[in-house]
């Protein structure tokens, strides 16, 4: 009976979190039109384009990879999500968490690329091709800031456990790890503007001069699946910093806030700078990031 | 005895095709004999089929809402009227505001925009972008040279009426329509998806035989697959 409860309250969250995505991107499309002298969409067409991408009659594959690529895709977006506690001191809402569930995460986050990568290349178009090795190359680059400082901050709290950082961090800003180790935050806020994909780092789907990377060749609910997971991906990942660095959440109403700040952060960066190429953004993120989340290790070190 | 004006089709076929696309044979490092045919390798000669709407009406009509409330269109442009598509989504006209947007691949794209005057050259581009559209997809015809061939009536190497070639959703009259013009199109686009009457997609698979005949009618140079999605 217990078991059944706990899933209840997973897939709730799950509907949660699907909708506060999609509502985020359209509330963030708006605040980017809005700085652009733009009216912009409207604020449900996420939603509305989603349901466009399931009602198209007509599908076409590549084979059965192409097929599992969006799907791996999505279980990586969901992994995360399952293994991710939402709510501190509730325990309806921290989803399946354990002892060691952050380096889990970590590796979730690179299971719904590499999945992605095998279904486009089977779509064989040029390209996907180009899209995805971009997109790997430039990963591997960002995952290394937020790893050392993840290191960073596992030295520091002396856990693994996304659980018990966030206990470590209660009572106020002054235990944030924002304050108590100012380095690693700022180490893994640089790799998050990556990880969004907003620019300077969105060379791997920009549709100006690679339309549009590795989901070229996907169309209609094979799109669909990959939007329902970027309106989880966008707002787990928030999640995550914002257990890590930010205090967590005791409540919806400060997850969704937090979220949303923090993801627009990357939304901030990506309207004032503009966009790096892959072997500047690669080159970039293993100087002076990677630089700041050595020091951030070596000083928990000493 | 004059083989140089032969009028079987195969070899029309052979004639114009690029030299990566011929038919060959390739051995492989274990001196095994692959026969590649790139035509029949890579690409998919499949007649399109009809794809019904839903039974259910109410199904149907959502569907039809959300297909008319998220036009995606094909960043493709011929003639002249390519240059009125840009200030759409420009601060002073902003076409997102009503759902349009711009999609770089054909798969993801619901309407193709012929915006001006058609090029024999490019009608065989415009003809293999819309197949590989999905279905439900619509077309957009902009301006008078896609009515009756505009200023172009009599050239050597334009189209006249373009739906003998695709099934055009909505003709937009002038030379060339203003944003303005277009954005009352896309309008007109939206209530007629909306009514259900944007089967254009159908119409092509239905009348398969006729529209290619048309299609093969005015490009002599044939060098790509019946039907390539």
């Amino acid at each position: 009976m217990e078991i059944v409860t706990k899933l209840g309250f997973v897939l709730l969250g799950l509907v949660i979190i699907l909708n506060w995505g999609l509502i985020m991107a359209g509330i963030i499309r708006k605040i980017i039109a809005r700085a652009s002298m733009r009216r912009g969409i409207s604020i449900t067409q996420p939603y509305i384009n989603l349901f466009k991408n399931y009602s198209i009659r007509s599908q076409i594959t590549h084979g059965v990879m192409f097929y599992l690529g969006p799907v791996f895709r999505l279980s990586g977006g969901v992994g995360i999500f399952l293994f991710m506690p939402l709510i501190f001191g509730s325990e309806n809402w921290s989803n399946f968490s354990f002892a060691g569930d952050l380096v889990l995460i970590v590796y979730f986050m690179f299971f719904g690329m590499l999945g992605m990568a095998l279904g486009a290349g089977e779509g064989g178009h040029p390209y996907s091709a180009i899209g995805i090795s971009r997109g790997l190359a430039q990963f591997t680059a960002i995952e290394l800031p937020l790893t050392l400082a993840i290191i960073s901050i596992a030295i520091q709290y002396k856990t693994l456990s996304i659980t018990e950082i966030v206990a470590a961090q209660q009572g106020g800003i002054q235990n944030w790890t924002l304050v108590t180790n100012p380095l690693a935050t700022l180490a893994a806020m640089i790799s998050f503007l990556g990880a969004m994909g907003h620019a300077p780092f969105n060379v791997v789907m920009a549709p100006q001069e690679n339309p549009i990377g590795p989901p070229t060749e996907y169309h209609g609910t094979f799109l669909g699946v990959l939007q329902t997971n970027r309106a989880i991906l966008h707002v787990i990942e928030a999640v995550l910093w914002m257990n890590l660095f930010f205090g967590g959440a005791t409540n919806w109403i400060e997850l969704i806030l937090k979220s949303f700040f923090i993801y627009f952060w990357s939304v901030f960066v990506g309207m004032v700078f503009p966009r790096f190429r892959v072997d500047q953004s690669i080159s970039w993120l293993l100087k002076l990031p990677t630089l700041i989340g050595i020091l951030a290790i070596v000083i928990f070190l000493l | 005895m004059n083989n140089t004006h032969d009028h079987n089709p195969e070899k029309t076929h052979q004639k114009f095709l690029a030299p990566e696309n011929m038919p060959r044979t390739v051995i492989g490092p274990d001196g095994e004999e692959i026969h590649i045919d790139p035509l029949n390798d890579y690409f998919c000669s499949e007649r399109p089929k009809v794809h019904e709407p839903a039974n259910n009406k109410i199904i149907e009509k959502f569907m039809n809402w959300a297909r008319a409330e998220s036009l995606w269109v094909l960043g493709f442009g011929t003639g002249c009227g390519s240059i009125e598509i840009p200030p759409l989504l420009s601060p002073r006209f902003d076409a997102f505001r009503y759902g349009v947007a711009m999609r770089p691949t054909p798969r993801q794209s619901s309407v193709l925009i012929i915006s001006g005057y058609l090029a024999v050259k490019t009608l065989k581009r415009a003809i293999r972008s819309y197949e590989q559209m999905q279905n439900p997809k619509f077309v957009i015809a902009l301006g008078s040279c896609t009515i009756n061939g505009g200023m172009y009536w009599d050239s050597y190497n334009t189209i006249n009426r373009l739906d003998h070639y695709l099934p055009v959703d909505i003709y937009i009259a002038g030379c060339m329509p203003r944003p303005e013009a277009i954005l009352a199109g896309f309008d007109q686009l939206k209530k007629r998806i909306k009514e259900g009457r944007a089967e254009g997609a159908n119409e092509y698979a239905r009348n398969f035989d006729w529209y290619k005949s048309n299609q093969k009618k005015i490009i002599k140079d044939w060098n790509m697959p019946d039907y390539n999605w």
